[in-house]
């Protein structure tokens, strides 16, 4: 990395070459909040739909049965792969501010978190397929 | 707040500032109450750290052991809350995943509504929308009844509830 001499020349705008912006910093950032914003409405939407346990089991029970189509399935394995992003980068950033050498790993800690979602939804993806496209059984 | 910019570090012929020295707001001036951004900092650490076991104990019990999704329905629910440990683990799930979900909203909010007015509203939703469920999903945990509505057909479904 070189520092530019007061009085260089702007350097043009561009997303990568920097430290931060376009890099491993930048997206992990950028993932993050999306994936936490999504988890924040599904949350409340979840909280509404337990809450019909109060109201009587059929209402729960044909509510919640609007989880088991197939479309809704596919929409698990995304909550599944934000919440499983959201918590593994979360430890990250967690490690980042308190482990002394967090910040100097922190790129090598982000490809570790991309490395064990996938092992993660590896090990979700084809259960949940089975369970929603699987019959009866 | 610092009269003068403290070098921390040269990069060639740069002088680094200490941070917070030159454009950093005063530092907090002490006696002036607990500093509440501090704590949700630290909550939202300590609350991700406690999240990040009880979200995926959840998951894996809903979703991956048994037959998944399609084996919820109100017996198994019924069937979960019967053990105090599963309306504790949720009751735990509930306050610490929705106050840090308002915390981390909130700190959208801060960053993306630029209009004052606009902020205090969506402020003043989240706030609406968090105490709300947590009253209500408070109430359904510790009020919850195995046996409402219960029927002889499905009374061999939820065992703690017997029917004469």
């Amino acid at each position: 990395m070189t520092v530019e001499p007061p009085g260089a020349p702007p350097q043009p705008k561009k997303l990568g070459g920097t430290l931060y912006r376009g890099r491993e910093g930048m997206w992990s950032w950028v993932l993050h909040r999306i994936t936490g914003v999504a988890i924040f409405f599904f949350l409340l939407v979840h909280i509404l739909d337990t809450a019909l346990v109060k109201v009587s089991p059929e209402a729960y029970n044909a509510v919640i049965g609007a989880y088991k189509t197939p479309i809704m399935g596919l929409g698990e394995i995304a909550l599944v792969g934000a919440i499983g992003y959201h918590a593994l980068n979360g430890l990250r950033i967690i490690l980042i501010d308190f482990w002394s050498k967090g910040a100097k790993y922190q790129k090598t800690m982000f490809w570790s978190v991309i490395v064990l979602w996938v092992v993660l939804m590896a090990g979700f993806v084809p259960r949940q397929l089975m369970h929603i496209f699987g019959g009866d059984a | 707040m610092s009269e003068t910019n403290v070098t921390i570090a040269t990069i060639g012929s740069v002088r680094v500032p200490a941070p917070g020295s030159k454009y950093g707001r005063p530092a907090r001036r002490p006696g002036r109450g607990i500093n509440l951004e501090k704590w949700g900092w630290i909550y939202m650490r300590a609350s991700g750290v406690l999240l990040a076991v009880l979200i995926f104990g959840h998951l894996f019990v809903n979703l991956v052991a048994g037959e998944g999704v399609k084996a919820i329905d109100f017996a198994f629910v019924a069937g979960k809350w019967a053990d105090p440990f599963w309306i504790v683990w949720d009751m735990l799930l509930l306050w610490l995943a929705l106050i840090h979900g308002a915390n981390g909203m909130r700190t959208l909010v801060n960053d993306y509504a630029t209009r004052p007015a606009l902020r205090r509203i969506l402020l003043g939703l989240i706030l609406l929308a968090t105490v709300a469920l947590l009253v209500l999903g408070t109430l359904v945990l510790t009020t919850f009844d195995p046996c409402l509505g219960i029927t002889p057909e499905t009374a061999s479904q939820i065992p703690q509830c017997v029917i004469e």
